[in-house]
């Protein structure tokens, strides 16, 4: 009968953009399979191989439209997928008829027969394809029903779906109005419905109260009815948000499906029908799982535990999503594993059931606000009883935190109003320890008809299956109201009396255990890679070279410099420092001179070991100078001006960095360096309010601490008066006269030139000369001859070269020659000047420094 | 300088190369880079700041009135609105976690820029980073003690304004439980250790603050260049994490996972986001603290 097949325009082909091979291929159809006309769309990729068939239902109110995605997915993974629009739904005829046997079900069948003609889908047996089937909600039992009603199914994976949907819409014989009207109109109203249907469902609006006839008429058309009759593997995914198929839809389909044979697992999703999240990626992935298994029979496909649960966490502090993680058992723990009884306040609670049933209690509240009763899983939820209207019972402070997985049961004994049902919301909410806050677990209430015959004596009552957990120091709050927004009950006043006839048994199922917090491989690679960079990063900034073996030969001597250079990073071609190669003795007081840029100042910063020179070596008492080598404890320096924390006093500035030398505080003679600072009251204020001197004198005072055996002044006199000048000259003088030695760099020549023993000379980063003071100065050997004219070159050479001359040199100006004698008298070379005939004007002794000091500069340069 | 100077006599034995009483692991002890911080005007200024934060949170909510009015009926808080700031005034804990918040965006991130950024740099440019280092104090012994202390003042700072802002909530408020701006609530016991997450998490995300700050400290003479610098990065992170076009990429910027410890404040304790963040602070602070050392062993010392 499928080949009544009935195309549509032609039969319209379509390619589906799809970002990857295999192109999805769409064939819409209009098909007769149960004699109304069914709309259906036929999806496929790749050659022509034969392969499995999956039908995908939508859900009620919908579409094959709704569907399409999850068809284009199934069919690029290799699956012949057919949708259709169900009876009164899209373009598809007929009436809705709840899918009836001999509606609904009987259109599968037609697919079925129609995917058994075509030539790609694979076959069991001649008509008889290998199919499953999947869907949501009405979708969901429609593969329900087809599985037990046409044997050709092979596998099903229904989604939010009902069991019997006569407990679905009245659930203990209370009539779950809300739900029941929102079904209806999302329907298209009564009037889409098979007339029957439309009858029940009006005649029990009216009364507020199912009858038996409506409860049988929905249970012949429910899954429930087919139960024994469903073998076939089945992916069942029911929602915790959802009042109108709560999970025990779900535990009744596994007891019977199971106890029938098929393998079974049971996923509680997130949503639901009361909204939320419904997890479809990771839906559709474990769906597609279960097709591979069980259609294309791929028996390494991991289709997942045989229960699994998600969680919801927390939220996401970065993007305010809610963190889901799952919680899995390799059995189905059904709704009462675990049992673990929480002793509940004793009494009896009497309440009114108000006339009219107003105003009533609200827990869910369908279709508003997409994931209100995901709120309570973090703690917030929106749930309200009225006083009067309900009866509580509480329980201690829990001890540690409980778990629920499942449904709690209570005992207890109901009365009511003389001939009256008991018409109760049972609900258990988690109470903070505060007692201010309640949070009720997936909004979810269970209602109970207690009739006449059943009141009085001890029943147990099943609260909401939900997966919650309460927290330690939180109560359990076992509450019964007379009334709830969602359900119809009692319009007639009425007063109800409970009372709690034993503890409330919460299951635990405690083989359900949370999976891992699964974080990324980066968690812990990102730090370990980093690590291993670091260390890296450290490990090659060691210098190659070793550092050299002290040479006990120089153990003795306070400073030996060989062959020293020093180029700055910034000038390629200049050096600060080139080839400079000096000694200086113990007792010495050495003057470093030169002019600016001569490379003094490198030279000190080299010795201290804050710049690494590029070739030669310092040798402190024979020990290498590195960056902080040890033996720079014996050097004091004062080094291109004093450097102090300028919010401290003078006095805390010295004591912390004798403190950060770890030195013992009695080595420091602190008093004594003080007195040569000489700054009296002064040193108790911060050093930012100091003169340049009063700096200056601290800085050489911080040089000397510890008495150093070798000690540095760099410009040691600027910015100091004459009389400290000649105070400072001394206390060189003094300190070298202990054994101990001094290095003045100056560029006042007279300066050095009255306190220094020794001289070394340098100019452009090169040794002019090093000496004896003496030796430098020549011993009074000096001669000035100044001239009348200006004195020519080769006449300076001829001077030069007269017999006991040292040198002679023209001054700047060319008016004159500085000459050095070097065994000639006086009269002598003024004889001989004049027989040169050099216009003299004036011939003198020459004994300063500075003049000596310019004639080795302008030798050097030469 | 009148004094004569009657020094000890010279040391002549030479089997000792360094100073008597001189050894390298005793230079510069953390006590004493602590003193030489600690009364320092931008320290006092930022300890001030921070103690004084709640008091003027107490002054604006008193002004403003309280941030929410209480919720009617039998249960459960209206609204899926989630703001710290709604509960603020709860109790003390409540207060403190309020304080943290408004101030873990950029004010707990200007003194760890602060205390890292400027602690070498400054030296450099006071001219008392060459003394120090000819005293001897080794160069990675210098970098360790001026770290271990810049991070313990930021450590402080982060500490601070919690502990003020209990007290100051308590006196305001009153001690009772942190309720969550979720709903529920943490039992007052479990206050404390909750908060004190907080903190170490807020410490540990700004270790990548503090390594970018002492790297830049060891490479410039500038201390505000090292500061601004690390603070500067800090917000164009900032700005690259609201740019949702880059999707997962997120993950790797520090900022991203900067307000991670809210989930401390959850009814249940979620780690994954804190872990992550930690994660990710402490892999750029490993290499850059590593820098710092590496570029500072070989540095020409100029300033």
């Amino acid at each position: 009968m499928a080949a009544l097949a009935v195309l549509v325009g032609g039969g319209t082909w379509t390619a589906v953009a799809d970002d990857g091979p295999p192109a999805v291929q769409r064939e819409d159809r209009m098909l007769r399979p149960g004699g109304v006309p069914i709309d259906t769309s036929y999806f496929t990729a790749g050659g022509s191989g034969k392969r499995p068939a999956v039908l995908i239902g939508h859900g009620f109110g919908g579409s094959k439209n709704d569907v399409r995605a999850q068809a284009e997915k199934l069919a690029a993974e290799g699956y012949a997928v057919l949708t259709w629009s169900a009876r009164g739904f899209g373009k598809s005829g007929g009436a809705i008829s709840l899918n009836d046997p001999d509606g609904e079900v009987k259109d599968v069948s037609g697919l079925i027969d129609w995917l058994a003609k075509r030539p790609e889908v694979e076959l069991d047996k001649k008509g008889d394809p290998r199919v499953g089937l999947t869907g949501a909600s009405y979708g969901g039992a429609v593969s329900l029903l087809a599985a037990g009603h046409d044997q050709r199914v092979d596998a099903i994976a229904p989604v939010i779906t009902y069991w019997n949907l006569a407990d679905a819409l009245f659930p203990d014989g209370v009539f779950k109005k809300l739900w029941a009207g929102i079904f209806v109109t999302s329907g298209g109203g009564c009037e889409k419905f098979e007339k029957k249907l439309c009858e029940m469902y009006e005649r029990v609006a009216v009364s507020g109260k199912p009858d038996a006839a409506a409860t049988e008429l929905l249970t012949e058309r429910s899954p429930s009815a087919v139960a024994d009759r469903i073998k076939v593997p089945s992916l069942l995914l029911q929602g915790q948000s959802d009042s109108l198929f709560p999970l025990g839809h779900a535990d009744a389909m596994q007891k019977a499906i199971s106890a029938n044979g098929a393998p079974v697992s049971v996923d509680w999703i997130s949503g639901g029908h009361d909204g939320g999240d419904n997890e479809t990626s990771r839906v559709e992935g474990r769906v597609g799982a279960w097709f591979d298994r069980y259609l294309k029979e791929e028996t390494g496909t991991d289709t997942g535990p045989a229960f699994r649960v998600t969680r919801t966490g927390g939220i996401d502090s970065t993007d305010g999503a809610a963190l889901k993680r799952g919680a899995s058992s390799d059995t189905y723990p059904g709704l009462r594993s675990g049992g673990r009884e929480i002793p509940l306040g004793e009494g009896t609670k009497t309440f009114r059931n108000p006339a009219g049933s107003a105003p009533p209690a609200i827990s869910a509240v369908p279709g508003v606000g997409g994931g209100l009763s995901q709120l309570s899983s973090l703690g917030v939820g929106l749930s309200l009883d009225f006083p009067g209207q309900f009866g509580r019972f509480e329980s201690a402070p829990l001890a540690t935190s409980v778990h629920v997985t499942g449904t709690p049961t209570a005992r207890v004994t109901v009365k009511a109003t003389e001939g009256r049902d008991a018409v109760l919301f049972g609900k258990v909410y988690d109470v903070s320890p505060d007692g201010r806050q309640q949070v009720l677990p997936s909004q979810l209430v269970a209602p109970y008809r207690i009739t006449p015959d059943q009141q009085g004596k001890p029943i147990e009552l099943a609260l909401p299956a939900v997966d919650h957990e309460f927290d330690a120091g939180h109560r359990m709050r076992l509450v019964f109201s007379a009334t709830d927004l969602g359900y119809a009950s009692p319009a007639e006043p009425a007063t109800y009396t409970v009372t709690a006839d034993g503890p409330l048994t919460v299951p635990t199922a405690p083989a359900v255990t949370t999976a891992a917090a699964t974080l990324p491989w980066w968690t812990w690679g990102l730090p370990a890679a980093a690590l291993v960079i670091a260390a890296a990063l450290l490990l090659t900034a060691r210098r190659r070279t070793a550092t050299p073996a002290p040479d006990p030969a120089l153990t003795d001597v306070p400073l030996q410099i060989t062959g020293l250079s020093k180029k700055y990073a910034k000038s390629v071609d200049r050096y600060a420092v080139r080839e400079l190669s000096f000694r200086v003795e113990k007792g010495q007081v050495l003057g470093l001179l030169g002019p600016n840029g001569a490379g003094k100042t490198t030279t000190l910063r080299m010795l201290m070991g804050l710049i690494t020179p590029d070739e030669g070596e310092i040798r402190v008492f024979g020990q290498a100078i590195r960056p902080g080598a040890p033996v720079l404890s014996r050097v004091g320096a004062f080094v291109e001006g004093a450097g102090f924390l300028p919010h401290l006093s003078g006095r805390a500035n010295l004591d912390l960095y004798w403190q950060a030398t770890g030195r013992p505080a009695e080595d420091a003679y602190i008093d004594e360096a003080l007195e040569i600072a000489g700054l009296g009251d002064a040193l108790a204020r911060a050093v930012r309010t100091y003169s340049q001197g009063m700096r200056q004198r601290l800085a050489i005072a911080q040089a000397m601490l510890g008495m150093p055996d070798l000690l540095i002044l760099d410009e040691p006199t600027n910015g100091l008066d004459p009389p400290q000048i000649r105070e400072m000259r001394d206390v060189m003088i003094r300190y070298a006269a202990g054994g101990r030695t001094v290095i003045v760099s100056s560029h006042l020549l007279s300066e050095v030139e009255q306190s220094c023993t020794h001289l070394v000379v340098m100019d452009r980063g090169r040794l002019v000369q090093a000496g004896p003071v003496a030796e430098i100065t020549g011993s009074g050997d000096m001669i000035l001859v100044t001239t009348a004219e200006e004195v020519s070159e080769p006449l300076a050479e001829k001077v030069a070269s007269l017999p006991g001359i040292g040198s002679a040199v023209r001054l700047d100006d060319g008016r004159g020659l500085l000459v050095r004698l070097d065994g000639a008298t006086t009269s002598r070379l003024v004889a001989d000047l004049v027989r040169l005939d050099v216009p003299v004007t004036g011939v003198g002794p020459h004994r300063r420094l500075e003049d000596a000091f310019l004639t080795l500069i302008s030798g050097g340069a030469a | 300088m009148s004094a004569p100077v009657q020094p000890p006599e010279a040391r002549v034995e030479a089997e000792h190369p360094e100073a008597a009483g001189y050894r390298a692991g005793r230079t510069l002890p953390l006590r004493v880079e602590a003193m030489r911080q600690l009364r320092r005007r931008r320290t006092l200024l930022v300890g001030g700041i921070l103690a004084a934060l709640p008091f003027i949170l107490i002054v604006a909510f008193a002004i403003g009135g309280t941030p929410d009015g209480e919720d009617g009926g039998g249960g459960g808080r209206g609204g899926g609105r989630i703001n710290l700031m709604d509960v603020a005034t709860e109790s003390a804990a409540n207060f403190a976690a309020t304080s943290l918040f408004v101030s873990a965006g950029f004010l707990l991130v200007v003194p760890v820029a602060l205390f890292c950024g400027d602690t070498v740099a400054s030296e450099a440019s006071w001219s008392s980073l060459r003394y120090l280092l000819a005293a001897p104090v080794p160069r990675v012994r210098l970098l360790w003690s001026k770290l271990v202390v810049a991070l313990g003042f930021s450590l402080a700072a982060m500490v601070l304004l919690p502990l003020v802002a209990l007290a100051a909530g308590t006196a305001a408020y009153g001690w009772g439980p942190l309720k969550l701006p979720t709903g529920g609530a943490l039992a007052a016991g479990d206050t404390i250790p909750r908060l004190a997450l907080v903190v170490a998490f807020i410490f540990v995300s700004q270790l990548v603050t503090a390594g970018l700050a002492f790297w830049l400290s060891t490479k410039t003479d500038a201390p505000l260049g090292a500061v601004g610098g690390a603070v500067g990065l800090t917000i164009v992170g900032n700005v690259l994490d609201a740019v949702t076009a880059l999707g997962s990429w997120r993950d790797f910027l520090p900022a991203h996972w900067q307000f991670a410890w809210a989930d401390a404040l959850q009814p249940e304790l979620e780690w994954g986001g804190m872990i992550k963040g930690a994660a990710i602070s402490v892999t750029y602070a490993l290499i850059l603290f590593a820098l710092a050392f590496r570029g500072f062993s070989r540095k020409d010392i100029v300033s």
